[in-house]
């Protein structure tokens, strides 16, 4: 498979009053043309920044950006900002975590929608406007033509994130960056939204960037992924075989952690002691370590590199989980 | 009405809930956000409230502490009706009851030190002199984890959403409330973090014997923490019954619905029911009968019809529907 999106040595920084914040620090990741692609951490770990970042929606005088992105053989990260969103819309697109303000408020749901059409493809007025109650239906919005005259207040949270969606794919994007769509919404609007999503891409033959800190969203949405913590990638893998096959205990502390439908009841639950490492004066060595219960002297003086187990799935740790090197536990 | 048949007619009941009605008048209506419901909490229980947004579970747990008043119905707490009180008998007997929101950074000040809010409550009740107060803020910290030395100073834009949620469990326990209501308190916060901060509210609530309201939109989420579990949509009470009974064999189309839709973490397992279509009817003009009906696979003329009333299908489970699952 060729990358539709290929980053390499994506370094972010930010300079702060605290000094310089190293938001993501040199990762390297391929979107292969038609995947979905999950990116999962906590907050703070930098999976928005560096979603942001590939999308080259940072800017400022204030961040520091290195590396290179490629989008479909044309190297973004040269371009300017008028330059680059050439490709919004049309290359790529983007839904955000919170639907209740990433819509404008003042305007109608069709003016909305309709704004990409227009802009990006050249539609006259009526025809846009067409377009975008066939792309509310597409969303499975009932009602398609009465929603496009209202404002976001008089719709729903589920309905809102729907209308972000419509309004992402308009243009028929390549590579869909869904930034955390889910969490802000209930549960049983969540699975809606992620079967839609799911649905979209297959009709749409889309890519699809995943970002979310909660790995029971990605098991069964996504072809691979890829875990972050204090902005590295720690572990990337098939799906199927980071599920089976954990390397890095952060990403089995990740998943031991999610409450489950099946645990006992009234029993305390297995939690990630501790936090992230402050990210403007990063440890030497695992940035894990502090919080790893099989951290040892090695873990907390030097820094592990990316190591492949073959069958791609890549690890970032000393002593991974099932291996048969002698460690142990504290 | 859906019935009494499940409450408990217990001496121990700390909260007994009946006919609670709530309503809002709205330009074109009335939104009839909680409809005749009933329940009641005994000593040390964990009540989990669970249902979709605009299910009335907030406008629940407010109700119960008349915020604002109900419309119909009665709260009695610890033997008094709390809709009957005047304004400084209600004021007082609110601070046995506390409540901790959904967004733990919007809900404290940002211009107030640690020190002021977590002592706040116990200034405004003029408990104890200064020095006192320091050592009651110092312990109540010490006890949600949060090192005193480190944070008295400081303010709530300083920390997480995790450590802000620690903060409010402290200010809420600041006056050694007897009743705990969780409003959605760890929705807005990353997964690794939610076990962190149910695993304190637990504590809490063995240390300082609390009787508990916990709502949530999430069943895995009220696993780990309920005694009991009561489920609701659009303002009435579906099912109510153990965790054991829910999760395994859940009695009402709703309650499977929910099960059904929490992600599994693991790709090789799918579900195979099929998740919940549409979003729930407006709570203007909710149907009749069975307010579930019109997103219900086993709807029936009869649904539209009756309104089904809360019945005992295995002991100490109880559903309102015409056609349970068990």
């Amino acid at each position: 498979m060729t990358a539709l999106l290929s980053i390499k040595d994506l370094v972010v920084r930010f300079r702060t009053p605290r000094g310089l914040l190293e938001a993501v620090r040199g990762v390297n990741l391929d979107i292969p043309a038609g995947a979905s692609v999950g990116i999962v951490g906590e907050s703070g770990s930098g999976k928005t920044v560096m979603s942001r970042a590939a999308m080259g929606l940072l800017s400022g005088s204030n961040v520091e950006r290195s590396g290179s992105v490629m989008f479909d053989g044309q190297e973004l990260s040269s371009l300017d900002s008028v330059q680059v969103r050439e490709y919004f819309g049309t290359g790529m697109a983007m839904i955000f975590q919170d639907p209740m303000t990433a819509l404008n408020p003042v305007r109608r749901i069709g003016t909305q929608i309709s704004e990409g059409l227009r802009v990006r493809l050249g539609m006259s007025k009526k025809d846009a406007m067409k377009r975008s109650a066939e792309l509310l239906a597409k969303v499975r919005i009932p009602d398609p033509e009465a929603v496009l005259r209202k404002f976001p207040y008089q719709l729903s949270g589920g309905m809102r994130q729907r209308v972000m969606i419509a309004t992402a794919i308009a243009c028929n994007p390549k590579l869909l960056f869904a930034d955390e769509p889910t969490t802000a919404l209930d549960v049983t609007v969540q699975a809606q939204i992620l079967n839609l999503l799911a649905d979209l891409r297959k009709d749409l033959g889309m890519s699809m960037v995943l970002v979310t800190h909660d790995l029971g969203v990605v098991a069964n949405n996504t072809d691979f992924v890829a875990v972050m913590y204090a902005g590295e990638i720690v572990e990337m893998a098939p799906t199927t075989e980071l599920f089976a096959n954990m390397k890095m205990p952060y990403t089995e502390a990740l998943l031991k952690s999610i409450p489950k439908i099946d645990a006992p009841t009234e029993k305390r639950l297995p939690v990630i002691e501790g936090r992230l490492p402050n990210p403007t004066d990063r440890p030497e060595g695992c940035g894990f370590a502090s919080r790893c219960s099989y951290a040892q002297d090695k873990c907390r003086q030097d820094r592990p590199e990316l190591e492949d187990a073959g069958n791609g799935h890549l690890y970032r740790c000393w002593y991974p989980l099932g291996s048969t090197i002698a460690r142990k536990s504290s | 009405m859906t019935g009494y048949a499940h409450l408990r007619n217990s001496p121990d009941a700390v909260l007994t809930v009946k006919d609670l009605r709530v309503e809002f008048k709205v330009p074109g209506g009335v939104v009839k956000a909680v409809s005749d419901v009933s329940f009641d909490v005994l000593k040390g229980e964990t009540l989990s409230i669970v249902g979709e947004s605009g299910c009335g579970k907030t406008t629940l747990g407010k109700a119960v502490l008349q915020l604002p008043s109900p419309d119909g119905g009665s709260v009695t707490f610890e033997g008094t009706d709390l809709t009957t009180l005047k304004r400084e008998d209600l004021r007082k007997a609110r601070t046995a009851i506390q409540m901790i929101f959904q967004d733990p950074i919007s809900s404290l000040d940002p211009r107030m030190t640690v020190r002021d809010l977590i002592g706040e409550p116990l200034w405004v009740w003029n408990k104890g002199d200064n020095e006192e107060r320091e050592a009651k803020v110092r312990e109540l910290l010490n006890n949600v984890g949060l090192e005193p030395d480190q944070v008295l100073e400081r303010h709530s834009y300083e920390f997480s959403g995790g450590q802000c949620q620690r903060l409010s469990i402290a200010r809420s326990l600041a006056l050694e409330p007897r009743m705990l209501i969780c409003d959605e308190p760890v929705s807005a916060l990353d997964v690794s973090i939610q076990a962190q901060i149910l695993n304190l509210l637990q504590d809490m609530k063995e240390r300082y014997g609390l009787t508990m309201l916990f709502i949530s939109h999430d069943l895995a989420v009220v696993k780990a923490v309920s005694s009991r579990i009561m489920v609701m949509y659009l303002g009435k009470v579906c099912e109510i019954g153990s965790p054991d009974a829910i999760y395994s064999k859940p009695a009402h189309h709703y309650t499977a619905a929910l099960i059904d839709s929490v992600p599994l973490p693991d790709p090789t397992k799918r579900r195979d029911g099929v998740a919940l279509q549409g979003e729930p009817p407006s709570p203007m003009n909710p149907p009749s009968g069975c307010r579930f009906r019109t997103r219900c696979p086993a709807a029936s003329e009869k649904c539209s019809a009756e309104e089904p009333q809360l019945r005992e299908v295995t002991p100490g489970q109880f559903v309102a529907c015409h056609h349970p699952r068990v």
